[in-house]
Order: structure tokens, then sequence, then C-alpha cells
């Protein structure tokens, strides 16, 4: 089941970053990351922020990661999510990636047990339009921790 | 005062004008550009020139109102100047002045109007979901939708870093709601807040609950920059434009309004180092010598961030620095927003912290700080870019 319900909002990908996309219809997680200096970026963009090159590769990362951030969202501000009492928005920080955070929701949590620095492993959640995009779940190391 | 860099001292605000502020709808019959041009005529009015004298107009992100527009709705009979600067909300409403100004002082117009109006009575709410002008793929699917969603992660953050709390936001949200009861413009004049009120309230994204969130305002504003020659003949009393400055710093592009891929470093911060430092070097001034500020607050987590930001005081120490009562009139250290801020007083994409900062420097705000000669303005706490001016007596 899909962390959202249908009404919400799918990504519409954009000139620079359909190969991301396409990489989760596949389920692997790829960000781009420049050729020559190997400095990864994200969102996508055509040039590499640290040596300027336009050369460019897209490097599939395990998906595991902490917490940078989150917060609990209650005022329902899309119709999509009147009917949730809460959701939760986390930025996260991925293993392996430079310091490329992806904004996500952490699935199967409640929302006071959320933290800034838990461990969390991707999972794949379903849209309604089909797209698989990246959410994350809590990693094992916290549920015993 | 100040050191000759930039456009220090060379231009004035010579007048200022506002509509009543209302509620988002209310309004009614009232459209978005009527109350524009009743900020412009009485902008005018105040500086004591002549409309058809204004030959510059500037504004800033999400402004719906083009100058030839508002040239030739007023009868006004040439333009010489027009621009907008880029990005949404506030953190363009000083950088707008600094083009007017830069227009002024190089010759290029003589008076320019600097204005923001919002009608969300007639067009969206900000308080709702509006597609991202950017990088949204990113954002809406995960539910990230407005920007007190947005700036609630990078204030988490800074809570987790520096043990800000909600008893300092709290702070923050009482105090200039305390500052609005003295000003009957306030939205929020007569509508005291305490404690219990502030705590007892419906959590919007966490750590921000309602009072931690501006309110939705309906009305206009507008500033009219002049040369300093001119202000001499003026009627009323112009106020010195001693610096005012934009600047971005590395790889922050949208910030919280994108994918926030900030640097690490930067991430609880609202990206205003680098104008801060540009703003007190183009006036020859440090943040001691500021008597009174005016600190953009869309959002109570902003204010923190802002303090350590212009250097009122070091990184992680703003929660000290609030709780002390720094911020209040008329005994804080650098009493703030003291018209209620946009908190308070009302939502016009910081130009009402504009005007305020115009009032105090005439002294005639109605939490007037005694003898004050300086005013810090700050623009935009969210995206993209910053702007801050500072004002003198
Ligand atoms: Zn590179």
């Amino acid at each position: 089941m899909s962390y959202f319900p249908d009404e919400m909002p799918v990504p519409v990908a954009g000139p620079d970053d359909g190969p991301f996309w396409e990489a989760c219809r596949k389920r692997e997680l790829r960000i781009q990351c420049c050729a020559d200096c190997g400095t990864f970026r994200h969102p996508p963009v055509p040039v590499c922020y640290h040596c300027r090159s336009q050369n460019t590769d897209w490097k599939q990362v395990s998906g595991d990661g902490e917490v940078f951030s989150y917060t609990i969202a209650t005022h329902p501000t899309h119709p999509a999510v009147k009917s949730m009492a809460s959701y939760n928005v986390a930025v996260v920080m991925l293993d392996g990636a430079g310091d490329v955070r992806l904004i996500s929701n952490v699935m199967e949590i409640a929302d006071e047990n959320l933290s800034i620095g838990m461990r969390v492993k991707l999972c794949w959640d379903q849209l309604s339009d089909g797209q698989l995009v990246p959410r994350f779940v809590p990693a094992q190391e916290n549920a015993h921790g | 005062m100040g050191n000759g860099q930039g456009l220090a001292g060379k231009t004035v605000i010579a007048g200022v004008g506002q509509t009543e502020y209302g509620k988002r709808g209310a309004m009614k019959g009232r459209t978005e550009l009527s109350l524009l041009l009743e900020a412009i005529t009485r902008a005018a009015e105040d500086a004591g020139i002549p409309l058809d004298e204004i030959d510059g107009f500037t504004s800033f992100g999400f402004e719906r109102h083009e100058p030839v527009l508002v040239q030739a709705t007023l009868g006004i009979p040439e333009l010489r100047h027009s621009s907008i600067v880029w990005g949404g909300g506030g953190g363009g409403s000083t950088a707008a002045i600094m083009n007017a100004a830069m227009a002024v002082a190089t010759g290029l117009c003589r008076n320019a109007v600097v204005y923001r109006s919002i009608c969300q009575g007639q067009y969206e709410r900000y308080g709702q979901f509006r597609p991202r002008p950017a990088f949204g793929a990113f954002c809406s699917p995960f539910g990230l939708m407005t920007p007190a969603q947005m700036t609630a992660l990078t204030t988490r953050r800074h809570m987790h870093l520096y043990g800000t709390s909600r008893d300092h936001l709290a702070e923050i949200a009482l105090t200039f709601r305390r500052h609005a009861q003295r000003n009957p413009k306030a939205i929020m004049y007569g509508k005291p807040l305490d404690r219990e009120t502030y705590f007892a309230a419906r959590r919007i994204a966490d750590p921000f609950h309602l009072y931690d969130c501006c309110l939705e305002t309906d009305g206009a504003c507008a500033v009219v920059i002049t040369s300093a020659d001119r202000a001499r003949d003026l009627a009323n009393q112009a106020v010195k434009l001693l610096a005012v400055a934009q600047a971005s710093g590395p790889r922050w592009s949208l910030g919280p309004m994108g994918t926030h891929n900030m640097p690490v470093d930067d991430y609880a911060s609202i990206n205003s180092k680098a104008v801060g430092r540009l703003v007190f070097e183009q006036a020859g001034l440090t943040p001691s010598d500021i008597d009174v500020a005016q600190i953009y607050d869309a959002f109570t987590g902003l204010i923190p961030m802002a303090l350590e930001d212009y250097g009122f005081c070091g990184r992680g120490e703003s929660g000290d620095f609030i709780a002390a009562g720094n911020l209040s009139w008329p005994h804080g250290g650098l009493p703030s927003n003291t018209s209620g801020g946009l908190l308070s007083e009302a939502y016009l994409h910081g130009m009402n912290l504009v005007i305020e900062g115009v009032r105090q420097m005439r002294g005639t705000s109605t939490c007037q700080v005694e003898g004050a000669e300086t005013c810090l303005v700050t623009s935009g706490g969210g995206g993209g870019h910053k702007s801050a001016a500072i004002l003198g007596r």
C-alpha cells in the first residue's frame, strides 16, 4: 500500500531528471554524479558544480542512509492528504553519495519515534500511475536499539 | 555614517504607503490591483512627490502587476526604469529597494516606487499546495507542499544541533504579538496571545504549531525611493538608506524550497551570512551598532537562524539570546519586529517590515525605540537569495 492516497501529485520528469525516475522503475536508486571527478549532485542538473564537467554518470547506491531532518505534517495542505491525520517528511542523507539528500518519507514508524540520525533503508512505493518512488523504513539496527 | 561603499547614503526612502491589512478574503470587492494603486498613491503623497514624477517601478518574485500596467493605470507620463527581483516570496523585498536605489543613484530615473500587493482572497493561498517552480517532482509526491513544512525541516535541524526549543519559539511569537497590541494597523491588534494558548494550538508541521506561522494577509505596501539631494526639499522626513544588498551563498539554490541539498554546514541557517556581511560592510557598521531590527519572520524558526547569520550572536547561541528577552520592546538589547512583524502585523512578503523600519527612523512607531538611529530590515528566510537594508535616521 502506498504511503499517500492515490490523489497525491506524481513525479513529472523534467529535462534533466528522466534517468532518475527511469532507474526507479527498475527498483534501482541511481544518483547523478560527475563522470570526471566523481562528485555526486542532486537534484539532477547538466553540469558538475565542482569541476563544471558535463560528463555525467548515474551511480547506483544501496539506499541505506540516515534521517538528516524531519517534520510531522498535520495541517492538510493538499486535497489528497485531507484523510490523513498526519504524515512525516524526512530529509534522508544517503550512504555513499557524498552529501546528497533525498526528500522522502519514513514508513512503518510512529510519529514520535522519528529522530534525526536514525538509520533507515530504502523501500519502493508504487504510485497511482505505476511509478515507483524511493521511500524508507527504519533499519533493523534501530528496531532493537 | 557609512564608508561610502556601494549605495551607502546616496538614496533615501522618501515616503511609504499601505492599505488597510485584512485576513485573506477580507477585502471584499477590492482587487489586488486596486489595493496596489492605493498603496502607491499614498506612498507618493507621503513623500510629497507628485505621482507624475514617479518614473521607476520595482518589485520582486510573485508580483502580478507589471510596471507598464501600473504606470498606464495611474496615468504616469513616462517610465524610465522597471525591474523585478528573481525568486518567490520575501527574499527579494529589500533587493527590490536595492534595484530602485541603483536606478535612482545612477540617474536612470528620478523617483522609484517599490511595491507589493497580495490578495489571497482573489488568488491562490500561500498556506496551501502550489506547484513548485522547479524540482517539484522531488518534493510534492513526498508531501513537502508548503513553506511551513519546508522551513520546519531546517528549524528541526537547528533545534537538534543547538538545543533551540519550542520555548524559544514561543518567546518569539509572544513578543511580536505583544508588540502588535500597540499597533492599530496590525491584524492581531486587540488579540493578545498567552503561553497557554500558544502551546495548545494545533500543529501545522512539527515543530511549528499555528502561532509559529505568519498570517495570510490581503493588502498592499509601497515605498518611494529618491536621491539624497532631492530629499532636502521634501516636506516629510526622508529616511537614509545606509546600506542595501542581496546575496546567496554557495550551492544554496532554492534551499528549503527546493530539494534541501544545501551545504551541510549551512543547512540550519537562512542563507544570510553573505548578505549580513555585505550590508554591514557597506554601512560601515557592526551588529552592535543596530538599535532596532525588523527580521523576516514568516515562521518563528527563521528568527534564531537569522540572529546567527547576521552576527547578533554566535552560531548556536540564539536560544539564549532570545530567552534573555533581547527581542522585546522597550527593554531588550535588540527590539525586533516592533509592529508585530509578519507573525502578528501582516504578511506582505516583508514590505511591511520596511515600512515599520521607516516609522522607527522617523520616530513614529507604536513601539518606538527611544533615540534609535539605525534599523536593520532583513528579507527572506526560506528559498533562494536573501537581501537586507540598514536604514538610518
Ligand atoms: Zn566534476
